[in-house]
């Protein structure tokens, strides 16, 4: 009888698992398990956020005062510019697909591993090979074009440029072959009885992010291989002064950054979607209306991209077309949203970390993804568009949405990679300093953009000191709840309780095996009898409601 | 009502006919966002309480959408989006449709200044850009460098400023007042300082103004900002007024003689050595660098007694006093590198 | 046959697949997949061909008269009979005739070569006429806006060709080896069918340029 069937029964911690299954360093770094090399992406992931988050912090430093605070106007111009590149490249776009699409895929398909182990661990090489390259355009001076790098700025500064143009190229490299193993695996390794509607809300989130890594990266490698082209070679097609056209460059940018940001959200939304039907005890409300939204907002995001350029000179016939397909985005999220939401109803909700963050996704991606719409409202946009506002907007959704979902990831999935519990109490009193911490940091932001301060701005006139003041507090409580996470965390690493195979009582099939799973995932191969997520017992009626 | 709504929300003041269309719908769309969100945090809140688990593995039913249900919640979001898609793009088709009588002003944005120009025989301004009150005016648009992007909050307008092409936008503004322009496209080291004010003027005082301005009397006496408002001219003069009364011209020479401070005489991408050995092309960076931190990169063979002009100099009369050093040339046509200091006392301000 | 049969009998068969006919297809989907971010890789270029051929119609078109439609279309067959012999030289793998499938590889790879020196020649009448890209642009018969981008676009597009040509020349020569060696058989075989699969995307990106450059 599996551990996960008996609540009662003691936990185990086993001995022989995947951390310690092979030793020695070498066998690390040349390992071909998917679960260790997902742990090393956490670990990369984790210091480029620390990177990211020092920058950020240095910024909202800086941005106290009106004038000049701690630094002066080109090291700003590099840090707003290397908190992009990072957070963006070497965080927000690897991190949920790198490090839980990698350790769960093959554990919830009920597989051995990905598609094509060798190729997986090349990603993770070519992902250090990219975050080496930015560390060294950081190192060599540092970038200062925004990570936007529009033309012809980008082509002309002579700022450190090219190393991180090339890092850039290099990661795009990663996602794509990691994309690309991803839906392989789905399709070819699902063990018997895993039919498609039966998979777990997190692996149609994985697929519908890998479609679109695999499809949009290719165009941000060439963009940025011509912008690298253009600076070296002096030949190029976006400099005016040669007859090119700098708006060219945004069209091609933004073709992929556009869907990138669903990268980001959508592998968050699965988590969310996986964490809530766990942590209420509940099948999913509406399971297929969230599976498909996830292909739809693939599909549909790769047309929107022009409402990034509402006033870059695009005509107002593009304008509204964007306009109307960045709406229809919204409208697949908000089903989601309604579906999370319905989960909650006749559950039985179990209070811990992830319910809270699970909570404040909820609520910030309604008020983040409805500022979409509001900013894909044309009129609207040409008085937000480039100041705080967008910048609001944005960070609702990466910070709000993303990297809820991810610290939900990590509490939610915490023992099953490493076999022990993390303290709920402190993670509970840490959640709370992120969620408050965060609307301090980014609700003043929005009325900056209001009151029309724009992005990027080293100095900015003096009515708009105490929203940013607010800001600037509130991001010291965002700080200081992501350092206590970071001090009970890796204590549970050695001192927390023991898991056990399944302490969630979730109906995941990632947790029908032991916590840390053995080498291999699974002693014998799972047979699939029943739909995903659904909690009703055993032998008692079940009770259907329809709403 | 309007106003409330405009403070509680930090909307600056409504000083052009877009503005107050543009703030209805903004309230629309920010007030159901903050209800939808708000009524989802609630709902998911009462929910896992009402809901709370009652014992360790407790069995839950399976809960399903109707038909019906996914029609609702999927129509209703749809229903407001379009709502504000038709609203929006007819508020923004009026904004991209200047009126056939207004006023051409021709608008060039560079690193890091405005600067502007009346069509037939108008005058030039830096900066500042006079406009009559209740007549529409049409903005043409167009950059010498990199991307700009022309933003006055106060009128809710903004367009991207490109180089190798002409953009546009029109306002009519309102009321009498001055209205800050700010650069709302990340172009470089000072872009948040590429500031400038739209001075709007009653019609008739606009008119008198115009007029006066193209008969070439005495500037009036303005009380604005120090940006060269009011000073009417070739950047090139501008900048050598700047020099004259800043002090530039007490340490640096503009004959070639050496003094105190390099001289200005074909300092223009000559290549200086400095103390430490490196050698710098001095380009625009690099005189604007040494005028707000000049003891950064000091040329070899002179001391290190050049006051800072950071807060001194706003971005337009430091780019004007590049301007005037780029001017100065001398006829022969080989880089003169700078000459040994000479030293005399000075009385220091 | 049990899992472990198979892998028992089936040295090729990777441990977390269950039989080889599932390995086989992965590797040709994610092939599949592959080719199609080859695809948007051009396609970005083809858009700029697209948009600046919009602007400075009149130029694009002059200076698209300055190309050999004659080494055009020798390069176009070159490279059309190349893929005819890789997809035979696979089938002859297929069959189990390793030396026949080997002769068609070292074909086809003699047609890569061609392929590379003619363009070698296009490229050097272009260094000596001017006909550079952007700022190294100096061929005086053709002064109108855009000249300059339009050979910008000819060497970008053509040179990330070249390079997929010689990356997939590179693959080919390595399963010739390979074939020469015995690895392939009319059981395992797949290897030799994503190589060839690679180069008719070489091949299919020429096709799109050849008209859109030297045509048109």
């Amino acid at each position: 009888m599996s551990q996960s069937s008996d609540p009662e029964a003691v936990p185990v911690y086993p001995a022989v698992n995947y951390l310690n299954a092979d030793r020695g360093v070498w066998s690390w770094f040349s390992t071909l398990d998917h679960k260790r090399i997902g742990l090393m992406y956490l670990i990369t992931a984790l210091f480029f956020f620390l990177v990211g988050g020092i920058f950020a912090m240095a910024i909202r430093l800086e941005l106290l005062t009106p004038g000049p605070t701690i630094m002066g106007a080109n090291t700003y111009n590099r840090m707003f510019t290397l908190h992009g590149v990072v957070m963006i490249f070497l965080f927000m776009i690897p991190a949920i697909p790198g490090v839980f699409g990698n350790f769960l895929l093959p554990l919830m398909l009920g597989a051995k591993d990905v598609a094509f182990p060798r190729l997986n661990l090349l990603s993770l090489y070519l992902y250090w090979t990219g975050a080496l390259l930015a560390v060294g355009a950081m190192v060599m001076g540092g970038t200062d074009t925004g990570w936007t790098f529009y033309a012809p700025y980008s082509t002309s500064t002579p700022t450190t440029v090219f190393p991180a143009l090339l890092g850039v190229f290099i990661l795009g490299f990663s996602s794509i072959l990691t994309g690309l193993n991803f839906i392989v695996t789905i399709h070819t390794l699902r063990a018997p009885g895993l039919g498609w509607m039966r998979l777990q809300l997190f692996i149609w989130a994985i697929y519908a992010t890998s479609i679109i890594q695999v499809l949009a990266t290719p165009v941000i490698g060439l963009t940025v291989l011509l912008v690298g082209i253009e600076r070296v070679g002096g030949f190029g097609l976006f400099d005016p002064t040669k007859g090119g056209d700098p708006v060219l460059f945004q069209h091609m940018f933004w073709f992929y950054s556009h869907p990138a940001v669903y990268i980001m959200v959508l592998p968050s939304m699965g988590v969310i979607s996986d964490a809530i039907a766990a942590v209420a005890r509940k099948n999913v409300f509406g399971y297929k209306m969230i599976a498909y939204s996830s292909l739809g907002i693939a599909f549909v995001g790769f047309f929107a991209w022009g409402h990034h350029m509402f006033v870059s000179g695009q005509s107002p016939f593009d304008n509204g077309a964007f306009a109307a397909i960045s709406m229809l985005v919204g409208v697949f999220t908000a089903i989601k949203v309604f579906n999370w939401v319905g989960t909650l109803y006749r559950g039985a909700v179990r209070v811990s970390a992830p319910l809270v963050y699970i909570c404040g996704f909820l609520f910030f991606i309604v008020f983040g993804g409805m500022t979409g719409i509001a900013v894909a409202t044309v009129s609207l946009d040409v008085h937000w568009h480039d100041t705080y506002f967008v910048v609001a907007h944005f960070h609702f959704i990466m910070v709000g949405a993303v990297i809820m979902g991810f610290l939900t990831a990590l509490h939610y999935w915490f023992p099953k990679m490493f076999g022990r519990m993390y303290h709920e109490g402190w993670a509970m009193v840490a959640a709370s300093f992120i969620v408050l911490g965060f609307m301090a940091t980014f609700i003043p932001q929005f009325l900056a953009g209001n009151a029309g301060m724009p992005r990027r701005y080293y100095m900015y006139p003096e009515r708009f000191e105490a929203l940013n003041v607010a800001s600037t507090a509130g991001s010291s409580l965002l700080a200081f709840g992501f350092v206590i996470i970071a001090i009970y965390l890796i204590y549970a690493l050695r001192h927390g309780a023991i898991a056990g195979d399944n302490p969630w009582d979730s109906g995941g099939i990632e947790w029908m095996t032991s916590s840390p799973p053995p080498k291999e995932n699974f002693h014998t191969t799972p047979i699939i009898v029943r739909d995903p997520h659904s909690y009703q017992g055993h032998g008692e009626e079940v009770e259907h409601v329809v709403i | 009502m309007n106003d409330l709504m405009r403070r509680l929300l930090w909307l600056p003041v409504q000083a052009s006919t877009l503005a107050t269309r543009i703030d209805y719908l903004h309230y629309f769309v920010i007030t159901v966002t903050m209800i939808s969100s708000i009524a989802t945090g609630l709902l998911a809140f009462i929910l896992l309480f009402k809901y709370r688990e009652r014992r360790r593995a407790q069995s839950t039913p399976l809960v399903m959408p109707s038909v019906k249900f996914e029609i609702v919640v999927i129509g209703v979001p749809l229903f407001f989006f379009f709502l504000w898609f038709v609203q929006g793009y007819k508020d923004y088709i009026w904004y991209t449709t200047p009126p056939k009588d207004a006023m051409d002003v021709y608008v060039m944005g560079k690193k890091w200044m405005w600067k502007f120009a009346y069509g037939g025989q108008g005058p030039n301004a830096i900066g500042t850009l006079h406009v009559p009150q209740g007549r529409p005016v049409r903005l043409l648009m167009t950059s010498r460098d990199v991307i700009h992007s022309f933003y006055v909050p106060d009128f809710r307008i903004k367009q991207d400023v490109l180089p190798g092409r002409y953009t546009e936008t029109w306002f009519e503004a309102t009321q009498p007042g001055r209205y800050q322009i700010l650069c709302a496209e990340y172009c470089g080291t000072w872009h948040s300082q590429m500031w400038g004010e739209v001075v709007v003027m009653p019609a008739a005082e606009f008119d008198q103004w115009l007029l006066e301005q193209r008969r070439g009397l005495s500037e009036r006496v303005d009380t604005s900002t120090d940006d060269g408002a009011s000073f009417h001219g070739s950047i090139v003069e501008y900048g050598k007024k700047i020099a004259m009364a800043e002090g530039c011209v007490k340490c640096h020479s503009l004959d070639g003689q050496p003094h105190i401070g390099p001289t200005w005489l074909d300092l223009y991408l000559r290549r200086e050595t400095l103390e430490n050995g490196e050698t710098v092309l001095a380009d625009e960076g690099y005189l604007t660098d040494s005028m707000i931190d000049p003891r950064g990169k000091i040329v070899k063979g002179y001391k290190p007694v050049m006051p800072t002009y950071k807060g001194r100099l706003a971005a337009p009369e430091a780019a004007a006093l590049v301007e005037f050093i780029k001017s100065l040339r001398s006829p022969s046509l080989e880089n003169v590198p700078s000459k040994e200091a000479i030293y005399e006392p000075v009385k220091r301000p | 046959m049990s899992s472990s049969d198979a892998h028992a009998n089936n040295p090729h068969l990777a441990h977390h697949f269950d039989s080889i006919e599932k390995q086989d297809y992965a590797a040709r989907l994610a092939m599949w997949l592959f080719l199609a971010t080859e695809v948007l890789l051009f396609a970005g270029l083809f858009l700029g061909y697209t948009v600046y051929r919009h602007f400075y119609h009149e130029t694009f078109h002059e200076a698209s008269r300055t190309l050999s439609i004659t080494l055009g279309t020798i390069n176009t067959i070159v490279l059309i009979t190349s893929s005819l012999t890789v997809a035979l030289a696979f089938h002859a793998v297929k069959v189990g005739k390793n030396n026949q499938a080997v002769a068609l590889l070292v074909f086809t790879v003699l047609c890569a070569i061609a392929f590379l020196v003619i363009k070698g020649f296009e490229y050097r009448h272009k260094f000596e006429e001017g006909m550079l890209p952007g700022q190294f642009y100096s061929y005086k018969e053709i002064t109108g806006p855009g000249a300059n981008l339009y050979f910008t676009i000819y060497f970008l597009s053509t040179g990330l060709h070249a390079f997929h040509v010689i990356v997939g020349m590179s693959v080919l020569i390595w399963l010739t080896l390979r074939i020469k060696r015995g690895a392939y058989s009319p059981n395992h075989y797949v290897a030799v069918e994503l190589g060839a699969l690679y180069w008719h995307l070489v091949d299919l990106v020429w096709i799109f340029l050849f008209p859109l450059l030297y045509l048109i």
